[in-house]
C-alpha cells in the first residue's frame, strides 16, 4: 500500500519528519484541524486517572516505584509513564496551595525533539498537531531528549527506543479523544480544535480571576509556536512551582544546519559524523559516551515483528551500515525494499 | 513489580509512515516507508453496559470484549472506559475505574475452591462438592447448637445465636436481596455488612 | 442522599465535610465543580486534613477529628442568633412550632431523662405536648417557651464562635468566615448542599453529626430542594442497595424492622412499627408498614403462609440484643460464635482492633470466605505474627465471580439502580454468589430433610420457584423483589398497590415499580432531560417510584410554588404536581397534608425521639480525646456508648502518653483491599505512608521519606512518612495538637502488602448506629 503523499496509511497528513525537509504539500490528504488538550488546573484533583487511562490504554507496563514522601505515583517520567501527576505543596500570600500538574509532552508547533532528531522519520508531527515518534525509525540516540525544552520524553535501556506520550493518535484518527481526556472525573482535561481549546481557555482565565485568581493565565508558550497541550495555570506567576518552564525555546535551526551536510552525501556518511554535528551543534547528549551510541550501534534492541511473523532485522544489523529496511513490512507480507541509502542513517 | 515490555512492544506498533517526495536531511530520496497504521482496538469489540464496581457513584461503563461469543471462544476483556451516556459521569472515570479491566482479568484471581484443616500452614484444593458439602455441614451443625427456639421468658424467638454473615456491599441487589432472604429464614441474626464499617 | 450526584450542580453552596469526594468519589464530585464554575458556588471544605477536595475548594478550614457537632451547632447558633434562617420553610415544613412536654431539658451533658442505672434515656421527657384531640400542640409565631425553635435556640446557644474555636482547635475568625459562607443559603433564591461520607458515621456521635447537619439544612431551608439536601456518598458500588436489601442486623429489605422478641405476635409487631399522626394534615406513609411487611412474608414464604400462621412471622428470628458488627465479634471474642461466612467482604483488615479481630476470628470454629481474590481475612491464620498450627479454626475458601461475570444491579448514593449487562462468563471453577447461596440452601434443606433438626419450617418453607432452583435468575429475583399481584399475577408498578391481607408480594417495597410489565425500569438507558435540572428519569429507576429528589414537596411553599422557579423541584399547576415525580400525592393539593410524608409528624424533625442519645445533638468527645470536654468537664464522651467486654482497658488514659488525634482514610488511587490486586492501582500508590504534619516532623527528628512507627494503645503500624504543609497544629482548649492522618488499604495480601491501619482503631461504636469509631482517636509516634 504505497502511499504517494506524507501521510499515514490510514490519512493523518505530516507537517514535518525528523531529518528531512518540508513535506510537498498534499493534494488528496484530509488535513482536517489542528486539535488541543487544555488542562484547566483550577478543576484538577490529581486523580491520576489520565495516567490509569493513559496506561491501560497505550498498554504500558508498570514501572518499579515506591512512596517516597508523596503522593505521586513515581518520582519521574518513564519510558513507560508518559504521563505523570506531579504534586507541589507550597504558601502564596500566607494560603497552602496545593499544586497538581499533569506532565506529559506538550506537542508543541515547533517540536524541539523532532528537530533534533537525527532519524528521518523516527519523529513526526502531523497537520493536526500531534507530535509523534515512529519506533522502528527511532535510534535510541536520545538526541530528542535533549532537544525537548520540557524534558519530556524517556529512554528505554531494554528497547533501546525513546518514548512519550503520542496523544492516542489512533484514537484521534478514529474520531476519538485521548484516553486522558476521555477518563477526566473533573472536566479538567478539554479537548477540541486548538481554536476552541484556546477560547474555552480565555472564558476559563476571565473566570478565575473574576474568583480571585489575579494572575490566572494561560500557559501556551510562543517560543515553542504554542503548544496542542496547554495549560490553566490559577497561580500564573508561579510557573516555577508548576515546574512549567517560563519560556521555553525550540527552532528547526539545528535541522537547517543539518541541511548544509547534504552535499557531502549520505552514503558517505557515516553516523559517527552526524553525531558529531549534531554534539557540535549543541543538541548532542551530555554524557560524553552517550554521543558515541550512532556510530556504536545500538546493538540489544529487537525490532517489533510484523503481524505476518517475519523475522526482522534487528536494529543491530541495521547499526552495522548494511542497508535494511526502517521498519517492519506492512502485514500484507509485501517484502519491504532493501539496499536503500536511507538505511544508512538509521544505524 | 517489573516492567511489562514485551507485551507492550508486540502491541504498540506505531501508526507511522512516511511517503514518496521526502528528501531526508542528507538530500536523499526516502522510498516509501510506512508501517501498518495501528488499529483503533476497540473497533470490531462488542460492547457490554457495566457499572464501575467501586464507589458508589454508579458510573457507566463499557466493556469491549474481544470474541464473537460464539461457543468455540472464551471471551476476554481487552478495555474498559466510560459511558458517555450516563448522565451521572459522562464518560468519565477516576483511575480505579480507569483500571477496570486489570481487575476483571486480574491472574490473581483464584480458579477454585480452597480447604484449610484445623491446625494446618497451607491450603488443600478441593472440589466444589466436597467444599458445598461440608459448608452445608458446618452451617447445619452450628444452626443446631445455637439455635434458640424460645428465650427464657418462653417467647418464641426462633433465632440462630452461633452463625454471623458478614456482605456483601459489593453484589447485585439480585443477590443481596437473596442472600437476606436465605438467611433471614435460616434464623441468622447476626447480619451486616460493610454499610456499618 | 436525599438528592443525587449530577443535583449538586444546582447548589450554591457546597459544604464537604465528613468527605473527601475529590478523593473517593471523583466522578461525582465533578458536579460540585460543575456548580462553582457554571453557578458561580462556592466550595467549601472542613476537615482535619487539607484534600484533595480541598485543593480545588474555594475556603477550607481544618479542624481537629470528632469536633464536628461543635462546627456545626456553632453554625446554628450563629443562624438562629442573627435570624438567617429560612423563616416560611422553618415554619412551614418543620417542628419548629410543635410544643414539648415540660420537664425537658438540658444540664450538664445530659438530657431530661437520663437513667444512670441503665445507661439510657427514657424518652418520656421528650415527648410532644398533645391537646384534647391527641394531636400536638403547635404555636406558629414560634415564640412558646417550648416549643421546638426556642428549644433549639437554647440549646445551641452554648456554641459560640469561640467555645467552636475551643473544641474544633481553629480560631473564631477562622469559624465564622467559613460559617458566613455556609450560613448563607438560608432564603429562597439560593441553596446549599452538604457532601458527607464515613468522616461523619464513623465516630461515637456518628448519628447525632449527621442530625446536626440535618437540622442545619432544615433551618436554612435546604431539604428537598434541587440543589439542596444531605448527601450520603457511599464507598462500594452496591452499598446502598445492600442497606436497602438489608444484609443489615435490625431491618429487613425496605427498612422494615427486625422483630424483638417482646414483639410475641405479628400484630404485635405491626402495631409496634406502625406509626400513628401527630397533626391531622399527615399522609404518615410509614401508616403502610403492614402492607410492606406482609407482602415481603408472602414473597419469602408464598402459600405455605397466611391469616392462620401469622403470615410466617415466627420464621423470623428474634435477636435477643444488638447483633451489629461489633456485638457479632464481640460474640466470636467470648467464643459464642461457631461459625462465619464473609462474602465480597474483608472483615480482618475492615473492622476496629485488628489484634482483637484476630482473637476473635481465632475462637471460630469455622470460617467460610467467598470472593474472587483471595482475601487476608481468609488467611489470617498465617497473618503476620500468628502461629498456624495455634489456630484450630476451619476455613474454606470459595472462588466467586465478579461484577462483570454477573449481570445485576447496583444502587448507587443516589438512590438510582442501574442494571448492569454481563460482559463475560464465568471462569472454569469459578461460580456465582448465587449458584453458592443457592447450593447452600439446598444443601442444608436436604440435610434437614434427611435428618430433622432444630426448627427447620421456615427452611423447607422458603419459596424457591426459579427456573434453575440452583442458580436462580437474576431477572427473576428482580421480579420477586418488584413484587405482584397474586389475584392477577401482574407485576406490580406501584407500592400503593401492595395490599397487607396476602393477595400481593412484594420482596422489598421500595423496589416495586423497578421490574413491572413494562419490562425491567433499572435498565432503561434513556439520556433526555427536559428540565435540564438532571433528573434523568428515563434513566435506570431511582427508588422510591422513580423520585430523583427526596422531599421534594418542602422544594415548594404552601401554595406550591418553587421557592426558586429556576431551580423548581415540583411545582403545582393548581390540578396536578409537575415536575419530579412529586414525594406527595400526584393531585393532592399543597395545603392537605405535610410535606415530609414519611414521618407522622408531617413535617420535618429538628427534635426527635428516634435516636437513643438525645433529641438535639451534643458535642461529646471521641473515646480517645487529647482534651477534656469544654462544654461539660464531667460528661466527656457520648453517656450512650454501648462498652464491651475488655474494651475500656484498651483506651489511652490521661497517664498514657498518646498525645495525636489520628484519623484513617483512604485514597483515591485505592478502594479499601480489591485494588491491591490491580497492578495499575499498585503502582499509583505503593506502599502504605503516614501523613506527618511537617511541624510535628521536625519535632520528631523525621525526615519527609523516612520510616515512621506509630501506635497506639491496641497496636502499631510503620511505614513511609509523608511530610506535609496540609496538616497544621491546631490550638485545642489552649493547648497545640498536631493530627496524624494513615490510609486504610494495605494488609498482608497483595501486589504490595503494608501495615494494617485498624491496629491502631478501638473496638466502640456510635451509640445509635454502632459504626466504630475509626475516625478519632489517639496515637503516638517515633521515626522507625
Amino acid at each position: 500500500m504505497p502511499q504517494d503523499r506524507g501521510v499515514t496509511q490510514s490519512g493523518l497528513a505530516i507537517r514535518r519528519m525528523s531529518a528531512s525537509s518540508e513535506p510537498p504539500p498534499s493534494p488528496n490528504v484530509r488535513t482536517g484541524p489542528e486539535y488541543a488538550k487544555l488542562i484547566d488546573i483550577s478543576r484538577c484533583i490529581g486523580c491520576k486517572g489520565c495516567e490509569v487511562a493513559c496506561k491501560e490504554w497505550n498498554e504500558l507496563g508498570i514501572e518499579p516505584t515506591e512512596n517516597f514522601g508523596s503522593m505521586q505515583s513515581h518520582r519521574d517520567l518513564g519510558p513507560d509513564t508518559w504521563l505523570l501527576m506531579r504534586f507541589n505543596e507550597i504558601e502564596v500570600g500566607g494560603d497552602l496551595q496545593w499544586l497538581i500538574k499533569k506532565d506529559a509532552c506538550l506537542h508543541c508547533e515547533e517540536p524541539g525533539c523532532l528537530y533534533a532528531c537525527p532519524s528521518p522519520g523516527a519523529i513526526v508531527q502531523y497537520e493536526n498537531g500531534i507530535v509523534d515518534f515512529n519506533h522502528d525509525s527511532c535510534i535510541g540516540c536520545q538526541l530528542c531528549v535533549s532537544g525537548c525544552p520540557f524534558d519530556i520524553p524517556r529512554f528505554n535501556p531494554a528497547t533501546r527506543k525513546v518514548y512519550k506520550c503520542n496523544m492516542c493518535v489512533d484514537r484521534v484518527e478514529a474520531g476519538l479523544e485521548p484516553a486522558c481526556v476521555k477518563t477526566c472525573p473533573t472536566n479538567a482535561i478539554s479537548w477540541g480544535t486548538k481554536e476552541d481549546m484556546v477560547t474555552l481557555a480565555e472564558q476559563k482565565v476571565e473566570r478565575l480571576q473574576a474568583r480571585g485568581f489575579d494572575n490566572a493565565t494561560l500557559y501556551d508558550p510562543a517560543g515553542v509556536g504554542g503548544t496542542h497541550m496547554m495549560y490553566v495555570v490559577p497561580h500564573g506567576d508561579q510557573l516555577g512551582e508548576y515546574d512549567l518552564p517560563a519560556d521555553p525555546k525550540a527552532s528547526p535551526g539545528a535541522l537547517a544546519a543539518l541541511g548544509g551536510l547534504r552535499k557531502l552525501g549520505a552514503s558517505a556518511l557515516g553516523l559517527g559524523i552526524l553525531g558529531t554535528a549534531l554534539h557540535y551543534l549543541g543538541f548532542g547528549p551530555q554524557e560524553p559516551g552517550a554521543a558515541e551510541v550512532p556510530s556504536n550501534g545500538v546493538g540489544g534492541g529487537t525490532a517489533p515483528m510484523s503481524a505476518g511473523g517475519e523475522s526482522r532485522p534487528t536494529v543491530e544489523s541495521q547499526a552495522t551500515g548494511e542497508s535494511s529496511p526502517t521498519v517492519p513490512s506492512p502485514p500484507t507480507g509485501e517484502t519491504p525494499p532493501t539496499g536503500d541509502p536511507t538505511g544508512s542513517t538509521e544505524g | 513489580m517489573t516492567p511489562d515490555i514485551s507485551r507492550r512492544d508486540l502491541l504498540k506498533v506505531s501508526a507511522l509512515a512516511g511517503g514518496a517526495g521526502l528528501v531526508n536531511a542528507l538530500g536523499f530520496d526516502l522510498k516509501p516507508a510506512y508501517a501498518a497504521a495501528r488499529e483503533l482496538k476497540i473497533s470490531n469489540a462488542r460492547e457490554f453496559k457495566t457499572v464501575c464496581p467501586y464507589c458508589a457513584v454508579g458510573c457507566g461503563a463499557i466493556a469491549y470484549v474481544h470474541g464473537s461469543g460464539g461457543l468455540n471462544t472464551v471471551n476476554s476483556i481487552i478495555h474498559v472506559e466510560g459511558d458517555p451516556d450516563s448522565p451521572i459521569n459522562g464518560g468519565t472515570l477516576c483511575p480505579k475505574g480507569a483500571a477496570q479491566m486489570q481487575l476483571a482479568m486480574s491472574p490473581r484471581l483464584e480458579k477454585g475452591p480452597l480447604h484449610r484443616e484445623a491446625g494446618a500452614s497451607e491450603w488443600t484444593e478441593v472440589s466444589w462438592d466436597f467444599a458445598m458439602d461440608w459448608f452445608a455441614r458446618k452451617f447445619k451443625d452450628s444452626r443446631d447448637a445455637s439455635f434458640v427456639e424460645e428465650d427464657e421468658q418462653g417467647r418464641t424467638v426462633n433465632r440462630c445465636e452461633g452463625i454471623g454473615w458478614v456482605g456483601s456491599a459489593t453484589v447485585a441487589n439480585e443477590d443481596a436481596y437473596l442472600i437476606t432472604k436465605t438467611m433471614r429464614a435460616m434464623g441468622l441474626v447476626y447480619i451486616d455488612h460493610q454499610a456499618r464499617i | 442522599m436525599t438528592n443525587h450526584w449530577k443535583d449538586i450542580k444546582n447548589a450554591d453552596v457546597v459544604l464537604v465535610m465528613g468527605a473527601n469526594p475529590a478523593e473517593n468519589h471523583p466522578c461525582g464530585f465533578k458536579w460540585a465543580l460543575e456548580a462553582r464554575d457554571e453557578r458561580g458556588a462556592q466550595i467549601v471544605t472542613v476537615d482535619p486534613r487539607y484534600t484533595r477536595t480541598s485543593a480545588v475548594a474555594d475556603h477550607h478550614m481544618q479542624i481537629r477529628p470528632g469536633s464536628d457537632i461543635a462546627v456545626l451547632g456553632g453554625m446554628i447558633h450563629k443562624i438562629l442568633d442573627e435570624g438567617l434562617f429560612h423563616e416560611e420553610y422553618v415554619r412551614l415544613h418543620t417542628n419548629a412550632s410543635f410544643i414539648i412536654e415540660d420537664g425537658f431539658g438540658f444540664e450538664n451533658g445530659l438530657f431530661a431523662g437520663f437513667d444512670q442505672a441503665q445507661g439510657a434515656y427514657d424518652k418520656t421527657a421528650w415527648e410532644y405536648e398533645r391537646g384534647s384531640d391527641g394531636f400536638v400542640l403547635r404555636d406558629m409565631t414560634l415564640q412558646h417557651p417550648r416549643c421546638v425553635f426556642q428549644l433549639m435556640r437554647e440549646h445551641y446557644s452554648r456554641y459560640t464562635p469561640d467555645v467552636v474555636a475551643q473544641i474544633a482547635g481553629c480560631s473564631a475568625e477562622e469559624f465564622l468566615a467559613m460559617a458566613e459562607i455556609v450560613c448563607s443559603t438560608g432564603t429562597a433564591d439560593r441553596v446549599g448542599t452538604i457532601m458527607y461520607a464515613v468522616g461523619w458515621t464513623m465516630h461515637t456521635v456518628g448519628s447525632q453529626i449527621i442530625r446536626t447537619g440535618a437540622i442545619l439544612q432544615l433551618i436554612l431551608g435546604n431539604i428537598g430542594r434541587p440543589g439542596g439536601g444531605i448527601n450520603a456518598m457511599r464507598g462500594h458500588a452496591n452499598v446502598q442497595g445492600a442497606t436497602d436489601h438489608a444484609i443489615v442486623a435490625g431491618i429487613l429489605p425496605g427498612y422494615l424492622k427486625v422483630p424483638g422478641p417482646d414483639q410475641t405476635s405479628l400484630a404485635s409487631h405491626l402495631e409496634a412499627s406502625t406509626p400513628r399522626p401527630l397533626v391531622p394534615d399527615t399522609v404518615n406513609y410509614w401508616g403502610n408498614y403492614p402492607r410492606f411487611m406482609v407482602s415481603q412474608l408472602k414473597a419469602w414464604f408464598g402459600d405455605t403462609v397466611g391469616p392462620e400462621n401469622e403470615f410466617g412471622y415466627h420464621y423470623l428470628g428474634k435477636p435477643a440484643d444488638d447483633a451489629t458488627w461489633l456485638s457479632m465479634w464481640d460474640q466470636a471474642h467470648q467464643g459464642r460464635l461457631e461459625g462465619l461466612v464473609a462474602l465480597g467482604f474483608n472483615p480482618l483488615l475492615a473492622g476496629p482492633d485488628v489484634p482483637r479481630l484476630l482473637r476473635a476470628m481465632a475462637n471460630l470454629k469455622w470460617k467460610v470466605v467467598i470472593d474472587p481474590f483471595m482475601l487476608d481475612s481468609a488467611e489470617f491464620w498465617r497473618a503476620p505474627d500468628v502461629d498456624p498450627a495455634e489456630i484450630d479454626t476451619e476455613v474454606l475458601y470459595l472462588p466467586a465471580t465478579h461484577w462483570v461475570e454477573r449481570a445485576g444491579s447496583f444502587t448507587n448514593s443516589g438512590r438510582w439502580a442501574q442494571w448492569k449487562e454481563q460482559a463475560i462468563d464465568a471462569p472454569e471453577g469459578v461460580r456465582s454468589d448465587t449458584w453458592i447461596l443457592s447450593e447452600l440452601f439446598w444443601r442444608v434443606k436436604e440435610l434437614y430433610e434427611e435428618e430433622g433438626g432444630a426448627f427447620h419450617e421456615p427452611i423447607l418453607n422458603l419459596q424457591w420457584n426459579y427456573l434453575n432452583p440452583r442458580e436462580p435468575g437474576l431477572e427473576e429475583l428482580a421480579a420477586e423483589i418488584n413484587g405482584s399481584d397474586l389475584e392477577t399475577g401482574q407485576l406490580l408498578s406501584s407500592f400503593g398497590q401492595l395490599r397487607d391481607d396476602g393477595t400481593t408480594t412484594s420482596g422489598n417495597w421500595l423496589y416495586t415499580g423497578s421490574f413491572t410489565e413494562d419490562g425491567n425500569m433499572m435498565a432503561r438507558r434513556g439520556t433526555d432531560d427536559p428540565s435540564g435540572m438532571g433528573f434523568h428519569h428515563d434513566w435506570a429507576f431511582s427508588w422510591p417510584l422513580n423520585r430523583r429528589v427526596l422531599y421534594n414537596r418542602a422544594s415548594a411553599d404552601g401554595e406550591g410554588r418553587p421557592w426558586d422557579a429556576s431551580r423548581a423541584g415540583i411545582r403545582w399547576t393548581g390540578e396536578r404536581w409537575v415536575g419530579d415525580v412529586p414525594d406527595y400525592g400526584p393531585t393532592t393539593p399543597p395545603d392537605q397534608a405535610g410535606a415530609f410524608i414519611m414521618n407522622e409528624e408531617g413535617v420535618a424533625r429538628l427534635f426527635t425521639t428516634y435516636l437513643v442519645d438525645g433529641p438535639f445533638s451534643e458535642h461529646y468527645e471521641p473515646v480517645e480525646s487529647p482534651t477534656p470536654n469544654v462544654l461539660h468537664e464531667d460528661v466527656p464522651t457520648n453517656p450512650l456508648i454501648r462498652w464491651y467486654d475488655g474494651v475500656q482497658e484498651t483506651l489511652a488514659n490521661d497517664d498514657d502518653d498518646y498525645p495525636y488525634p489520628c484519623t484513617v482514610y483512604r485514597v483515591v488511587e485505592r478502594e479499601h483491599f480489591v485494588t491491591s490486586n490491580v497492578p495499575y492501582l499498585v503502582e499509583l500508590m505503593p506502599d502504605f505512608f503516614v501523613e506527618v504534619p511537617e511541624g510535628l516532623a521536625v519535632e520528631k527528628g523525621i525526615e519527609n521519606g523516612e520510616r515512621v512507627r506509630v501506635w497506639s494503645k491496641r497496636g502499631e503500624v510503620e511505614g513511609v512518612a509523608v511530610v506535609t504543609k496540609r496538616i497544621k497544629p491546631l490550638t485545642v482548649n489552649g493547648s497545640t495538637v498536631w493530627t496524624v492522618g494513615i490510609p486504610v488499604h494495605w494488609g498482608f495480601k497483595g501486589i504490595t502488602t503494608g501495615a494494617m491501619a485498624n491496629n491502631l482503631t478501638p473496638f466502640v461504636g456510635d451509640a445509635n448506629t454502632s459504626c466504630p469509631e475509626f475516625k478519632a482517636f489517639l496515637v503516638n509516634l517515633e521515626k522507625a
